[in-house]
């Protein structure tokens, strides 16, 4: 297992490296000129050539551009990404601010989908073909379907029609006041948590099903087990691996999730900041928060890939 | 994903079963996948509105009419007007073009470069393989949305740079997928054999790796189709896909509509029902697609 996870670790860092290499590309090599897009140079309107000057040193685009990837990679590895071109603060200080809320939000949602979804698949798995089985699966495959940042919009909607609310401003913390924390972030839960919720269901339904027709399940009923013992501890134990994997590559989805989600419910949290900074023109924010994403993708997947070598021993000594 | 498709099983029950004519084709589908053949039913329907939008839109949906703002769904204007007066219908009816127009090119381009990739990447081997998978795990630390935003972000707001921004996100997974099928195709012994009586490198690929890897392809395509035209109605929403005043699924849900929520509710309601059910369309048609593309679901 040590083993596994130093290789595992140590195949992170030309990954990283690329994605670290891939956004300064995007960024600084695409546009062409970042300091002529900032004052809307593609609109073909007039700039000062001096204004144009001092806005290249201060991004550093009057260096060659080797220079400029070494010093944004220097930076990474201190955790220092530059300064917003719109607050001017350093990006870190605006992420830390906006982190809680994301975070909070990611975490909820994948909780309240995982405990939803998994007793959802596991009763359209034992009564298939049922009615059951059935609403059980178009709500899933709606999820799949229905856009997420339209589901918020619903809630919206709804909220607004029946009770004529609107969404709170402020951020409360849940450590200060839970009640009003909760009531902020329950609809936003809705709107990130079913898409996964959804593909979380359908997941454990198909294994399951996959499961429970193995030979050592028709061994248990043989015994005499309860359909209790058999269905949670012989068959669910066996079919929770790839849903375990799922999770993972859910948080794709989530991170696109997030974005949208906080935009429709106008939360301040990391995806607004994002969007907020694409339509700023903020392109150094842009560049970190890309990168971030990347990156902490990449170490939650890791994660995901070494339960699952601890769960299945198989996968280790590949 | 189950990336080990057993092709050559699939090919060969295919040439026992007799040979069935389109229509009769077109019939066992509907009768063994109804499902499937629902989906295909949508898309068929969208594709319909997306050709002939000119003959079915009963209006412009450019032109706006300050006196019919927020118009409520009537007989004239069966979803009602947004707020600048132009009516919903006919603007969800264009929609059908850019969804289908972004959908189509961003998961055939996607696909065909990724499974280009995926097979040069399998059948090569070497250095080539290994510079190709670490780009592709370079590409695929990033999650699909964020990084169409930041393309799309930077190329800047129309339809064609949506394609590109959503295309680019689907090359890794569809080489994954790709490159595992070639290299099990490549194990087999008829390769071995055209390889011993000297056919070229590309004569390989093109005569023999490719048609035996294109069932995963086609499911890839299909799957990314749905896929696609989610992210184009999410790109658009957040501002970053087609501007305005195209209309676009996504984009008409964008901005203002939830703010009208009281006032006319409708300018938020049909456009998501029209994303949900294309969508909805094309996952249900995948999904039969897979089932009796990949022999492992077969019979299921």
């Amino acid at each position: 297992m040590r083993i596994y996870i130093a290789k595992r670790l140590l195949l992170i860092v030309p990954t990283l490296f690329g994605a670290a290499a891939l956004v300064f590309l995007i960024m600084r090599v695409l546009p062409g000129d970042v300091a002529l897009l900032i004052f809307g140079g593609d609109a073909g309107g007039h700039i000062d050539p001096k204004q144009l000057a001092a806005m290249r040193e201060r991004l550093g685009l009057d260096q060659p551009i080797w220079v400029q990837f070494g010093t944004w990679l220097w930076g990474v590895l201190r955790f220092d990404f530059g300064t917003s071109l719109w607050t001017g603060r350093p990006v870190i200080e605006e992420l830390l601010v906006r982190l809680p809320l994301s975070l909070e939000l990611a975490l909820l949602a994948t909780t309240v989908s995982v405990i939803i979804a998994i007793p959802l698949g596991m009763l359209a798995a034992i009564r298939q073909d049922t009615w059951v089985d059935y609403a059980v699966r178009v709500v899933s495959i709606g999820g799949l379907a229905i856009p997420g940042f339209w589901v918020g919009i619903l809630c919206i909607l709804f909220l607004v029609i029946f009770f004529g609310w609107g969404p709170p401003l402020e951020f409360t913390p849940p450590w200060v006041n839970p009640w009003a924390n909760l009531q902020m972030m329950i609809w936003p839960i809705v709107t990130v948590g079913y898409r996964q919720a959804a593909v979380t269901t359908r997941m454990t339904r198909s294994t399951l099903l996959e499961v429970l027709r193995e030979d050592y399940i028709r061994t248990a009923w043989a015994k005499g087990l309860r359909e209790r013992a058999v269905v949670i501890r012989h068959a669910l134990k066996n079919s929770m691996l790839p849903v375990i994997t799922l999770i993972g590559t859910e948080l794709a989805f989530l991170m696109g999730g997030l974005v949208v989600t906080e935009t429709v419910f106008t939360l301040n949290g990391v995806g607004r900041f994002l969007i907020d900074a694409v339509s700023h023109r903020d392109y150094p924010v842009v560049q970190a928060l890309i990168f971030l994403t990347a990156s902490s993708f990449v170490l939650v997947n890791l994660l995901v890939d070494l339960t699952y070598a601890w769960f299945d021993p198989r996968i280790r000594y590949r | 994903m189950a990336t080990n498709y057993a092709l050559t099983h699939a090919t060969a029950s295919a040439e026992l079963s007799p040979r069935l004519t389109a229509a009769e084709e077109v019939e066992k589908f509907i009768r063994t996948k109804p499902v499937g053949a629902a989906g295909a039913l949508i898309i068929l329907g969208m594709l319909v509105l997306a050709v002939f939008a000119e003959l079915l839109a009963p209006y412009d949906p450019y032109h706006g009419d300050y006196g019919l703002q927020f118009a409520r769904p009537s007989a004239e204007h069966w979803f009602g007007t947004d707020e600048f007066g132009r009516d919903v219908m006919s603007r969800i009816m264009y929609g059908a073009r850019i969804a289908l127009f972004v959908g189509f090119t961003a998961s055939f381009s996607g696909c065909t470069i990724g499974a280009l990739l995926g097979v040069i990447s399998a059948y090569w081997g070497g250095r080539v393989d290994l510079l190709l998978e670490r780009l592709m795990d370079i590409l695929l630390a990033f999650p699909q949305l964020i990084l169409a935003l930041a393309i799309a972000s930077i190329l800047g707001p129309a339809v064609q740079n949506v394609v590109i921004a959503i295309a680019i996100p689907v090359i890794p997974r569809v080489a994954r997928v790709v490159r595992s099928a070639a290299l099990s195709v490549k194990e087999n012994v008829y390769v071995e054999a055209v390889q011993a009586l000297g056919a070229s490198r590309p004569r390989v690929i093109l005569q023999h790796i490719i048609p035996n890897v294109m069932a995963p392809y086609i499911i890839m395509v299909t799957a990314q189709l749905g896929a696609a035209i989610l992210a184009e109605a999410a790109l658009s929403y957040l501002g970053l896909g087609a501007a305005e005043p195209t209309p676009s699924w996504g984009l008409m849900l964008s901005g203002s509509a939830p703010s009208y929520a009281e006032k006319a509710p409708w300018i938020a309601l049909f456009p998501g029902i029209a994303i949900s059910l294309g969508v909805f369309g094309f996952n249900l048609f995948g999904d039969s697609l897979r089932d009796s593309l990949d022999p492992k679901l077969r019979g299921r």
